[in-house]
């Protein structure tokens, strides 16, 4: 039902949802440059058969729902869940994974609860959860940075891995554990964090590459904030949320955990900071709210990375918060004009 | 003075679109040859004509009186012959009828004998009030609520502060600025005469600071008046919307007025500047409302600016006279771009309420098709109210009335930044409208079904009541027949027995 301007506000403004999913598609790019930086050009392969695989999806399902199709391709959000997909998975994914991660984000966590904007779950988060549980192996197979700074990977010879699973290159290992992997496996074989630090997955603060990565992504969430696509409520909240956990931790058990430092610039957390827990479909809409919800994913990622059983909590963290939403935003109200009693 | 002012949350920062209707002086529309006026041009009940069609009128002459407690007068606003007393189209949103007086101006534009008063202080309060409403006079700035009660806060008030209103935070509209500018004196005489009418004696000018020249006009004049010492310009930083009353007072005294009562609850009183303008014609000059000031502008429009217009008068006049592209039956903007509404009959009159007339926005909202909600809570943060506009559309949509009402919706105050901001482009206050209309027709079905509830109770009742009468006439009547009969068998036995006793006495 086009319900046409008829009645007042005649003015609009110029915020549209495509527009606030094309800055968020620009704000990752640095991060992007940084990941085939670090870990070769294959993140672009498994890019665009994501966005392929994810437009095709939702033309597809669009129209078994008869639903117009225009507008909805154009509003960029299963462009924008593809992007996020591809940069979570592991570099040299095999193309079946993202295939089928894709497919499932897309027909199953957001049409079957109705397409955009009904969907209770990010569905990038969900279709990683559901490819880490189903296929740990290759979900957790990450190219060592270390070797490729030496043997730089060329795009065909990614190309050849991703489709036929075989390495051209004279790469003998494709298996690296994360550093937050070999953080969690070192610190079980009693190692003490400094001493793990000497290993050459780890870089500066955190792990080789992965330290820069979150940087580019901060900064890239930095200008989604100054654009105002996000507001600074989440990304706030889920920073302030892992540093202080893990402060505390930190400051009480030195050498059984890594630092604020490390837990920021580690694995998903500045992508679930700025792009995954500000995706405003799935979360917490009211101020007060936003800050509950920022602050959970924060202390639960945290809680999943070092007691759990997975590498890394930010998709579970997500996920999790993301179903208690719609409690959180009950219970956060904002005090209506004329409330307080006079 | 420096006055810490207050603030609310949300609200935006809009392209003013002034200029285009400033440039010029205030100007008088030429009298039109025909004036419709309806009864009803304010919030209350209608006016009862007092005129008969074929009547002589002069300028000024009350034709239809208040009604009931809620209500003014209206006045012919120039002199000619009553030609009809009918059902015309009026500018609402809905295309409605009512009942109008038309008048076919005589060209001689004839005063009746108007009573001036030299010293309003000599006057009571009541009389004060009486002769407001008497002069038809209701809130200029679009509400149209008559002004007479707004200045009487009853015994269990207390007023503290008088807020003048001259914000006009809406784009387009300067009406209420080219006021300020031209007719300062006016002004300061109205507000003497609220002020003195609610015994009173610390007032607000709020202006926003995109009006200098009308903030140094009425600086100006408040200079050369020293006794109004307690009344103050507040220069008000621009922000739609400011000038909706509740916000204002926040604004002004950082006071919230509590959800569902009034501003005299916490001791306040405002009014427009338009209609402190008139409140100063009408006692000063014994003028009756009888015109306004309505700006004509928009992109379409060749001479924009603000004219003085007698109520009545055509609005397809107005636009012709001004200059405009727009073809007949085109849609044109009553109000302003964020409140006002769209109109498109050609014959429509300009009413009490009719601050000003648009004919084409400047980059306007595309009739689009609106995506989902999702979620953004865009609309949240813009919200003046703090509602959540995003859970209303959704129970609203969904028809569940009681949870949009749980919401707060009847404290949505229509403003429209929540459409503005949305990136969706869902036109959200259009469901607010629709949901608050829905809920308030089922409440008047369930007062009406209550009514005929009762009345049928009552009538079973009644029903109960004539039939234990009935029966009790009944058995008074058997009662009365049962007596009677034996009256008349002791009569007859009586008489049967007298003969006796005659007989027994003849025999005797
Ligand atoms: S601004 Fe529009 S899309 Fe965003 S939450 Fe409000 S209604 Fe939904
Ligand atoms: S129209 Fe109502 S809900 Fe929307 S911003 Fe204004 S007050 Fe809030």
């Amino acid at each position: 039902m086009p319900l046409s301007r008829l009645s007042s506000p005649f003015l609009a403004g110029t915020n549209r949802v495509t527009l606030q999913m094309l800055q968020l598609l620009v704000a990752l790019i640095p991060a992007v440059i940084a990941i085939v930086y670090f870990f070769g050009p294959s993140v672009l392969i498994t890019m665009t058969l994501a966005v392929v695989v994810a437009l095709l999806a939702e033309a597809i399902v669009l129209w078994l729902r008869n639903r117009p199709l225009k507008p909805f391709l154009t509003d960029g959000s299963a462009v924008v869940t593809a992007v996020l997909l591809a940069i979570a998975l592991p570099p040299l994914a095999p193309w079946w994974l993202t295939v089928t991660g894709i497919l499932f984000a897309i027909i199953f966590a957001k049409h079957l609860y109705g397409g955009l904007g009904y969907n209770p779950f990010n569905p990038a988060m969900v279709a990683y959860v559901l490819l880490l549980i189903s296929f740990p192996l290759e979900m957790t197979t990450w190219l060592p940075v270390a070797n490729l700074s030496e043997q730089p990977l060329d795009i065909s010879s990614a190309f050849q891995f991703i489709f036929n699973g075989q390495l051209t290159s004279s790469i003998d290992t494709v298996s690296g554990a994360t550093p937050l992997d070999a953080m969690k496996t070192q610190i079980g074989l009693h190692q003490i964090p400094a001493h793990i630090f000497q290993q050459p997955v780890f870089g500066l603060w955190g792990g080789k590459g992965w330290e820069w990565i979150n940087i580019w992504l901060a900064i890239g969430g930095a200008f989604l904030l100054y654009r105002r696509v996000i507001s600074w409520h989440i990304p706030v909240a889920m920073l302030m949320g892992l540093s202080a956990i893990s402060l505390v931790t930190w400051l009480i058990t030195p050498e059984l955990t890594g630092s604020p430092l490390f837990h920021l610039v580690s694995g998903g957390t500045m992508l679930g900071a700025f792009f995954i827990a500000t995706d405003p479909v799935t979360a917490s809409t009211t101020v007060k709210g936003k800050i509950v919800f920022g602050a959970g994913v924060g202390l639960l990622t945290y809680i999943i990375r070092v007691w759990g059983g997975y590498p890394d909590g930010v998709a579970f963290a997500v996920l999790i918060m993301n179903m208690l939403v719609p409690l959180i935003d009950y219970y956060t109200q904002p005090k209506v004009y004329g409330a307080v009693k006079s | 003075m420096t006055q810490k002012l207050g603030s609310f949350p949300g609200g935006l920062i809009l392209n003013g679109q002034k200029k285009r209707s400033t440039q010029v002086a205030i100007r008088k529309m030429p009298l039109s040859k025909k004036l419709i006026l309806p009864l009803q041009q304010h919030i209350g009940e209608a006016s009862t004509p007092i005129v008969s069609v074929g009547d002589k009128v002069l300028k000024g002459q009350k034709i239809a009186k208040a009604e009931g407690h809620v209500s003014v007068a209206l006045h012919a606003p120039s002199s000619g012959t009553i030609i009809a007393i009918d059902e015309q189209p009026i500018p609402h949103p809905s295309g409605l009828s009512a009942l109008c007086i038309s008048i076919e101006t005589d060209g001689e534009d004839e005063w009746i004998k108007r009573q001036p008063i030299k010293d309003f202080t000599e006057l009571s309060e009541h009389e004060i009030r009486q002769l407001i409403r008497e002069a038809g006079i209701v809130g200029l700035g679009g509400a149209g609520f008559p002004s007479f009660i707004k200045l009487n806060p009853g015994v269990h008030h207390h007023v503290e502060t008088l807020i003048i209103n001259g914000v006009e935070c809406e784009p387009y509209i300067t009406c209420d600025d080219m006021i300020m500018r031209e007719r300062a004196e006016g002004i300061l005489d109205g507000i003497e005469i609220m002020l003195f009418a609610l015994r009173v004696k610390n007032c607000v000018i709020a202006i926003e600071d995109n009006k200098p020249e009308a903030i140094s006009a009425i600086e100006l004049a408040l200079g050369a008046r020293p006794h109004l010492h307690e009344t103050n310009v507040v220069v008000i930083p621009t922000r739609y919307p400011t000038g909706s009353e509740k916000q204002l007072i926040q604004v002004v005294t950082g006071k919230q007025v509590p959800s569902g009562g009034l501003p005299i609850d916490i001791g306040i009183v405002s009014h427009n500047v338009g209609t402190t303008y008139a409140i100063a014609r009408a006692i000063k000059y014994g003028e009756p409302l009888i015109s306004r000031i309505v700006t004509v502008t928009g992109r379409e429009v060749e001479h924009a600016g603000n004219f003085e217009t007698l109520f009545g008068t055509p609005m397809h006049e107005l636009l012709a006279y001004c200059g405009t592209k727009r073809q007949p039956e085109e849609p044109f903007i009553l109000g302003g771009p964020m409140m006002g509404y769209n109109l498109s009959g050609d014959h429509l009159p300009v009413t009490k309420t009719a601050n000003c007339i648009i004919v084409g926005v400047d980059d306007g909202a595309k009739a689009s098709t609106p995506l989902p909600c999702i979620r953004c809570g865009e609309c949240a943060t813009a919200c003046p109210v703090s509602l959540l506009p995003q859970q209303i559309y959704w129970h609203s949509r969904a028809k569940d009335l009681d949870k949009a009402k749980e919401y707060n919706l009847f404290d949505c105050i229509e403003c429209g930044c929540c459409s503005y901001v949305c990136p969706s482009e869902i036109p959200l206050v259009h469901y607010f409208r629709f949901a608050k209309t829905e809920i308030m027709n089922q409440q008047q079905e369930h007062a009406k079904a209550d009514i005929a509830r009762i009345r049928h109770e009552n009538r079973l009742a009644r029903l109960e009541l004539e039939q234990q009468e009935k029966e009790l006439r009944q058995q008074q009547r058997k009662a009365a027949l049962v007596a009677t009969q034996a009256a008349k068998a002791k009569q007859t036995a009586e008489l049967s027995t007298k003969p006796q006793k005659t007989d027994s006495q003849e025999t005797q």
